[in-house]
């Protein structure tokens, strides 16, 4: 599954964060995910050990905010939610929508473990 | 994004957003696409192929839907209009490259090993060992799989999705993530459709609207030559359009490409 990549790209992008801020390791950090990215949550959670074994975010606590599908529709303009694969308009039922969340995968914010200074 | 709000807050992640931030740590905010780094490098990718005058499709499909007959049949009709290129990422069929230079244009093999999908890097590297002088068109043949492949950006212009006539008409309902991507969709295998009773093209059809997707939907076999003119008057559109934006300085991505940060970030 094409999870562990995305958990690959996570850990690279965690391990710049930490050395960019000088830290010495990421504690936790937060996902807003949406079903349509293509990435499913807990496949992402299982491959995130591997990827991560050894590095600087090895023990960081993963957290996500699941985003939900939600169309605008062209038509009418009203908002809807909607299911992944019926995109269509709660309003009024035309497929003409737009989507405005649910196909995030976004790297939120990481927690950092600062170096412990003596002053 | 709603950091400060608390909107995005669930029972769930409740007391992670409100645990105090202990002495010698410190929280930082990201707001950064997860597959950053391979889209930079498809950015990079896409400016290759501007700055040449290139369109780039990637084709994608289940595995044995016809990607490699469309391509072969496509090379075979326009290879007087288009100087056409290839790249194989598909592993079903080791031969797929060699099938593809049986007709006369380069074609380059990647070795994906057990990868389920191409990569932009992938795709990068692929380059370094193409002539791509006077190339028209690109082809980019995907891994054969519904799942992965739609969720990496490889610098591709358009998306041209297959659904061959003896998969399931559901597909579409059952693979959104792809099938949202397709600025194109392909029925492919039609010479069967006679064969076949569970398979109704209308209903493909609506499928790929609920997922409020305007790309058109083309009924074609590539090997009994029917309905081979509609992708072909779709591919000369194409190419048309991308000279028109790269004689503009401007370029395109797929029409529902994921836009992360771009498009929710408010
Ligand atoms: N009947 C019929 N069979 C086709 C057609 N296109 C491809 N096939 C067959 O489907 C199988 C898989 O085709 P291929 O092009 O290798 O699929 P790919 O895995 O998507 O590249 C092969 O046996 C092809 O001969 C078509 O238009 N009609
Ligand atoms: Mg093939
Ligand atoms: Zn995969
Ligand atoms: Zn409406």
């Amino acid at each position: 599954m094409h999870e562990l990549s995305v958990a690959q790209a996570l850990v690279e992008q965690l391990e710049n964060i930490v050395r960019e801020r000088k830290a010495d390791a990421a504690t936790s950090f937060r996902i807003r995910i949406g079903p349509l990215s293509g990435v499913v949550p807990d496949l992402l959670a299982s491959a995130f050990p591997l990827a991560a074994a050894g590095s600087v975010a090895e023990h960081a606590v993963m957290d996500f905010v699941e985003a939900p599908v939600r169309v605008r529709c062209q038509t009418c303009g009203a908002e809807s939610e909607a299911a992944m694969n019926r995109l269509l308009c709660g309003a009024c039922g035309d497929w003409h929508t737009q989507l405005v969340s649910g196909d995030e995968l976004i790297l939120e914010s990481v927690e950092l473990q600062l170096p412990v200074t003596t002053q | 994004m709603c950091d400060t709000c608390g909107c995005n807050l669930t029972p769930g992640n409740r007391k992670f957003a409100y645990k105090p931030v202990e002495p010698g740590a410190t929280t930082v905010s990201v707001l950064q696409n997860l597959l950053k780094k391979n889209d930079d490098q498809a950015a990079h990718n896409r400016a290759h192929f501007d700055s040449r005058g290139i369109l780039t499709i990637n084709l994608m499909s289940s595995p044995g839907s016809g990607k490699t007959a469309l391509l072969e049949a496509t090379i075979a009709a326009l290879k007087n209009e288009f100087k056409i290129a290839v790249i194989e990422g598909d592993l079903e069929t080791e031969n797929d490259a060699e099938r593809i230079r049986a007709q006369g244009v380069p074609a380059h093999q990647i070795v994906t090993g057990t990868a389920c999908h191409l990569d932009a890097h992938l795709v990068h590297d692929a380059l370094h060992h193409m002539n791509l002088n006077g190339v028209d068109i690109l082809f980019i043949e995907n891994v054969g799989n519904l799942v992965c492949p739609a969720s990496f950006d490889l610098g591709q212009h358009v998306n041209v999705t297959l659904l061959s006539v003896t998969e399931g008409d559901d597909k579409p309902a059952k693979y959104p993530v792809m099938f949202r991507a397709a600025d194109a969709v392909l029925l492919s295998k039609t010479d069967l459709l006679p064969h076949l009773d569970d398979f109704n093209p209308v209903r493909a059809t609506s499928h790929v609207r609920n997922l409020a997707n305007t790309a058109p939907v083309i009924q074609l076999s590539a090997r009994k030559d029917i309905g081979m003119d509609g992708w072909y008057n779709w591919l000369r559109e194409q190419l048309a359009a991308q000279r028109a934006l790269a004689a503009d300085g401007a370029t395109r991505r797929p029409a529902i490409q994921p836009d992360g940060i771009q498009l929710h970030a408010v």
